[in-house]
């Protein structure tokens, strides 16, 4: 009994636990195991038909539910695969015999509604007729093959009113090209007997265009014959058109997938290419570094005691590796500009003085017989707003382009206004300025004294001189008033020609002219050298400006390059506060030459010792005059005035200056009396009034013409004329390394000695520890040197005592060297300190006692050699240098080689 | 006799293992690049007439150094760094040690400006730490190098050249 009791407990306990759906298969178990198991016992017969009982309730219970499931899954399928899967060929009536027992979830959807229908079908319209077996009136229906609807399915009415559509054909329903292709579906499966589906979009009048899947199926008689077909549409619009969306969804995404990897790809290699750009510009300064030590190494090698065979090996040594420091410099330059590294600056500068500048560096390193002739438009503005140096580069490479491609004749620059769409007449009128005027000495002789006076003011005079020059000063003053009411800035186009006679560019060869490491041919590779980089820098950097770089070119006759480029001008007279612009205003020659239509000239042999400029176009052209420089315009002005005899071409170079340089003096001394009185003094007195408020303004207008007043500074002109003459020497002595190899060694060491003589050097650094260095390497090259530690302390330390050589740090506190230098060089033109005043430097001495000094010094040569000692190799700071005033420089830091080589090269022999 | 001659064999002895020492310290100092060419010119700038200049440049430079670090250091502890204060006074440190030679220290200093021309506060810092540390490194160096030196000197052997 306690088995028993236990195992009735365990057959009750057990269908709660068992789960319903497995019931089926537990039940078996137990009907065959459980009477194997217990047959000794008597009782167990009761306890197996109580079994049994509770399995019947179980089997009914999970045949319920399964039922249950079947129709929830029913439901749920025929929501979810709404057309899918009905593969198999059967007719519906065979389908009809076993609806209720045997229900294939794949293609009872159908058949289900098929049910319902007919049952509704049968209550609606079908009451008349005898009561019959659905089968029975089926296959008669059937029987008929006819083309009438006899039921729809339960999704139809939505498509199609009930009422409109029993007992008519489909052909009657619908219209549309569907309609037909209905038709021939219909007479296929008939034909085949084999069922089949489509998708067929048919017209309907109320809906407009809908989709249907067709799903048509034989139906055969007993005899196996088709009889006809059992037709059933599914309205599957909205699938089609879902279906047609994802498609057309999934081809965007297809698209968008493809556009990000390419996308992914661009942007991974303009990283690399930047990756690479950005290595290639540090690759490149770090090689530039020892290698420019190697060649300036090399350079000083050659100025020591060598054989024949030795030099020519250096030359060769030299040759390459100035080439390979070019190539350098021209890639690190490219990278910079197409890595968006390279950062242009505004910076005011005189386009004339550039090109002049330009021309005598390139004259002074010219190694053949070669004019270089610059002509500047008398409309070009006396100070443009740009990057100069950029420009100075994109010059300097057009011109030695030219010069290596021209083996004889011409090559020079040219530089006028030319119009923009965006500019209008008015806005270039600022610009037709002053011209006209090409030296005060000109001037002072001539007819326009009244305008004299100005030249140094800058952009002031652009107002007061521009449009008439040669108009009395007094009607010049009102013009002046208004014009000051004009806007700051205005734009102004700069076209620049740089042309030769060389030997041109064949026409196939331009397009590619502009790329990199392209040049015209292998050929002319290996005859003329170069990195085939300068004009893709060139034209990078003219586009980078916001211009233009074209050429145009005749074979054996020469090309033109020209740029045209934006420029600022500025019209505004307050810029009294920018120290820069107070050296240049002070330096009053500079302004002079600029003002007129200028054109420079470089004859061969002289190499640009000479250089011609033909001032006032107008006025000079019945008296051409002759001039060593720049400098020297006005004294040659003087003398050939006072002469009046046309001296015009060249003149050797040692002739010229020790001409200008003896001559100086006294003409000055005998011509400044009458140029004083005849033109200065008229001319400040008619303008002083008109001016007396612009002075409060602008002090330079004052300190300048206080200047001129005094008879100090005619004192200058003649010391500016040296120091031209020694600016001449200069180019030709550091230039022309064959020359300095050519001379014997004996004068190179006869120098030394000389040098040894007692000058005067200034060392300007603030670092006491590079003091300690330099003053110690300065001593062993037998010089005790004069130290300050800063650009304000080395002012003072000029104006105190004339020194023959200046080292200058470039970064200093203070007062930078740059700075410094400007004020030393702005003192040694203009005779004044007006400049170090601007700055801020109290005079310590009395300015007519630095003049004095100035003068007293002069003749030994007055313009200082400064040598920059700079931390940062960067070719900009070297620019920079040279821009200022300064003379050569020394990278930091300073090895006894370097300091040695730019004293034997600087100090005076 | 065999004595005070045996004696004078280990001085020499000693003055020749000192002069090894000494070139190969001076050579590994260059090696590991504590050192460059620019310390040479220091080096060939000393002389008879001046026999304690490099090792009075480098004191020199020791003491600017430290008041450098000190200044830098200062300067970035400030709420809002002075980028410019740091700026110069980086490029004084750079400007000396490029001068003496002390090249690991010019490269420090050069990444340190670097970071304070992007007015990176951490980056100084960094670069602040890593100029310190191969301030002291290199400091560190350079007295053991005037030691040997010394001690060659006291020994009565000369400097090799």
């Amino acid at each position: 009994m306690e088995t028993d009791n236990i195992e009735d407990m365990d057959m009750e306990v057990l269908p709660s636990m068992w789960p319903e759906d497995i019931g089926a298969d537990a039940g078996k178990q137990f009907n065959i195991d459980k009477p194997g198991q217990d047959q000794d016992m008597l009782e167990e017969a009761n306890a197996v038909r109580l079994l049994r009982e509770e399995l019947d309730i179980l089997s009914k219970q999970r045949q319920e539910v399964e039922l249950k499931k079947l129709e929830i899954l029913e439901e749920h399928r025929f929501e979810e695969e709404s057309y899918g899967g009905d593969k198999r060929p059967i007719s519906i009536l065979d389908e009809v015999y076993d609806i209720w027992l045997d229900i294939a979830p794949k293609k009872h959807d159908v058949v289900f509604r098929a049910r319902k229908l007919r049952l509704k079908l049968r209550k609606h319209s079908k009451r008349l007729e005898r009561q019959s077996s659905p089968v029975e009136e089926l296959s008669q229906i059937l029987k008929r093959a006819d083309n009438f609807l006899h039921f729809v399915l339960q999704n139809a009415p939505v498509v199609i009113g009930h009422q409109d559509i029993i007992g008519r054909t489909d052909v009657e329903i619908f219209t549309g090209a569907g309609v037909k292709e209905s038709q021939d579906f219909k007479k296929e499966v008939l034909e085949k007997g084999l069922p089949a589906k489509r998708e067929i979009t048919f017209e309907t009048p109320l809906f407009g265009s809908k989709t249907f899947l067709i799903y048509v199926e034989p139906v055969f008689s007993k005899a196996g014959e088709t009889i006809g077909i059992n037709y059933m549409g599914m309205d599957v619009t909205d699938q089609v058109r879902k279906r047609e969306k994802m498609a057309k969804l999934r081809e965007e995404i297809a698209v968008q997938k493809a556009k990000e990897t390419e996308l992914n790809k661009t942007i991974h290699i303009t990283e690399e290419t930047m990756r690479a750009k950005q290595m290639l510009a540090t690759m490149s300064h770090e090689i530039r570094s020892p290698l420019s030590g190697v060649v300036s190494m090399a350079e000083i090698l050659t100025t020591t005691k060598l054989d024949r065979e030795q030099r020519q090996l250096l030359d060769v040594m030299l040759s390459s590796g100035d080439l390979v420091l070019q190539l350098i410099n021209d890639i690190l330059d490219l990278s910079k500009v197409e890595s968006g590294v390279m950062k242009l600056e505004a910076t005011k500068f005189r386009p004339r003085e550039v090109v002049k500048h330009v021309l005598q560096t390139a004259a002074a390193s010219l190694q053949k017989v070669l004019t270089l002739e610059g002509h500047v438009a008398e409309d070009v503005p006396v100070e443009v707003i740009g990057d100069v140096l950029r420009i100075r580069q994109i010059l300097t490479n057009l011109i030695s382009n030219a010069i290596k491609f021209t083996p004889e004749g011409k090559v020079g620059i040219r530089l006028y206004v030319v119009s923009d769409p965006s500019l209008d007449e008015g806005e270039r009128c600022p610009q037709k300025l002053n011209a006209d005027q090409s030296t005060v000495s000109e001037n002072g002789l001539k007819e326009d004294a009244d305008q004299e006076g100005f030249h140094g003011e800058g952009p002031y005079q652009n107002h007061s001189l521009n449009d008439d020059p040669r108009t009395p000063a007094k009607s010049e003053v009102p013009m002046d008033a208004d014009q000051e009411e004009e806007p700051q800035t205005t734009t102004v186009w700069l076209r620049c020609d740089v042309y030769d006679t060389g030997i041109g560019i064949p026409e196939n060869a331009l397009p590619s002219l502009f790329k990199r490491y392209m040049q015209v041919s292998a050929d002319h590779a290996r005859k003329y050298g170069g990195t085939g980089l300068g004009l893709a820098i060139c034209k990078q950097l003219v586009e980078l400006m916001g211009g233009q770089l074209t050429v145009s070119s005749q074979e054996h006759c020469g090309s033109t390059f020209t740029f045209v480029l934006p420029y600022k001008v500025s019209t505004s007279p307050d810029h009294s506060d920018d120290p820069d612009e107070v050296v240049d205003m002070a330096n009053h020659d500079a302004a002079t030459d600029e003002v007129a239509e200028s054109f420079f000239q470089f004859q061969p042999r002289t190499l640009g010792s000479l250089f011609s400029s033909n001032g006032s176009s107008r006025t000079q052209k019945l008296l051409p005059h002759k001039i060593g420089f720049s400098g020297s315009h006005k004294l040659n002005g003087f003398s050939q005035n006072s002469y009046t005899f046309p001296q015009n071409d060249i003149i050797p170079e040692e002739m010229a200056s020790v001409e200008n340089g003896c001559s100086a003096i006294d003409v000055a001394e005998t011509l400044s009396e009458p140029e004083s009185s005849a033109s200065h003094i008229p001319n400040h007195n008619c303008e002083t009034p008109a001016h007396a408020d612009k002075r409060g303004q602008d002090d330079t207008n004052n300190k300048f013409q206080d200047s001129r007043n005094t008879d100090s500074s005619y004192h200058a002109e003649p010391s500016r004329e040296v120091s031209v003459a020694a600016k001449i020497r200069e180019p030709l002595g550091t230039c022309k390394r064959q020359e300095k190899s050519d001379a014997d060694s004996e004068s190179t060491s006869s120098k030394i000695p000389k040098s040894i003589s007692k000058p005067k050097i200034l060392l300007v650094e603030d670092n006491k520890i590079n003091v300690m260095v330099t003053q110690n390497m300065m001593k062993r090259l037998g010089h005790s040197i004069d130290v300050v530690n800063n650009g304000i302390e080395a002012v003072r330390a000029v104006q105190h005592c004339s020194y023959n050589l200046i080292l200058m740090d470039v970064h200093m506190p203070v007062m930078d060297g740059l700075q410094t230098t400007r004020i030393i060089r702005s003192f040694e033109e203009t005779g004044n300190w007006d400049a170090a005043e601007k700055a801020g430097i109290e005079l310590t001495v009395p300015s007519q006692d630095a003049l004095q000094n100035g003068h007293g010094y002069t003749p030994s040569g007055n313009r200082i050699p400064i040598i920059a000692m700079t931390a940062n190799a960067f070719s900009e700071s070297a620019d920079e240098c040279f821009a200022s005033g300064m003379d050569s420089f020394v990278p930091k830091p300073i090895t006894f080689q370097k300091i040695k080589e730019r004293l034997e090269q600087y100090l005076p022999d | 006799m065999s004595a005070v001659k045996l004696e004078s064999e280990t001085m020499a002895d000693g003055v020749s293992q000192l002069q090894k020492q000494l070139v190969d310290y001076t050579a590994s100092l260059f090696d590991e690049a504590f050192l460059d060419e620019q310390f040479n010119q220091l080096q060939q700038l000393q002389d008879e007439n001046n026999p304690d200049f490099v090792v009075e440049v480098v004191s020199l430079f020791f003491k600017d150094s430290e008041r450098l670090v000190d200044e830098l250091t200062k300067a970035l502890d400030q709420q809002t760094v002075d980028f410019k204060l740091v700026d110069k006074n980086v490029h004084q440190l750079k400007g000396s040690s490029s001068s003496i030679g002390v090249q690991r220290v010019q490269r420090a200093c050069i990444a340190f400006r670097d970071c304070s021309e992007e007015q990176n506060v951490e980056g100084c810092l960094k670069s602040l730490q890593h100029v310190k540390h191969e301030y002291s490194l290199v400091k560190n160096k350079l007295e053991t190098l005037f030691k040997l030196q010394r001690q060659l000197l006291a020994a009565g052997g000369p400097l090799p050249r």
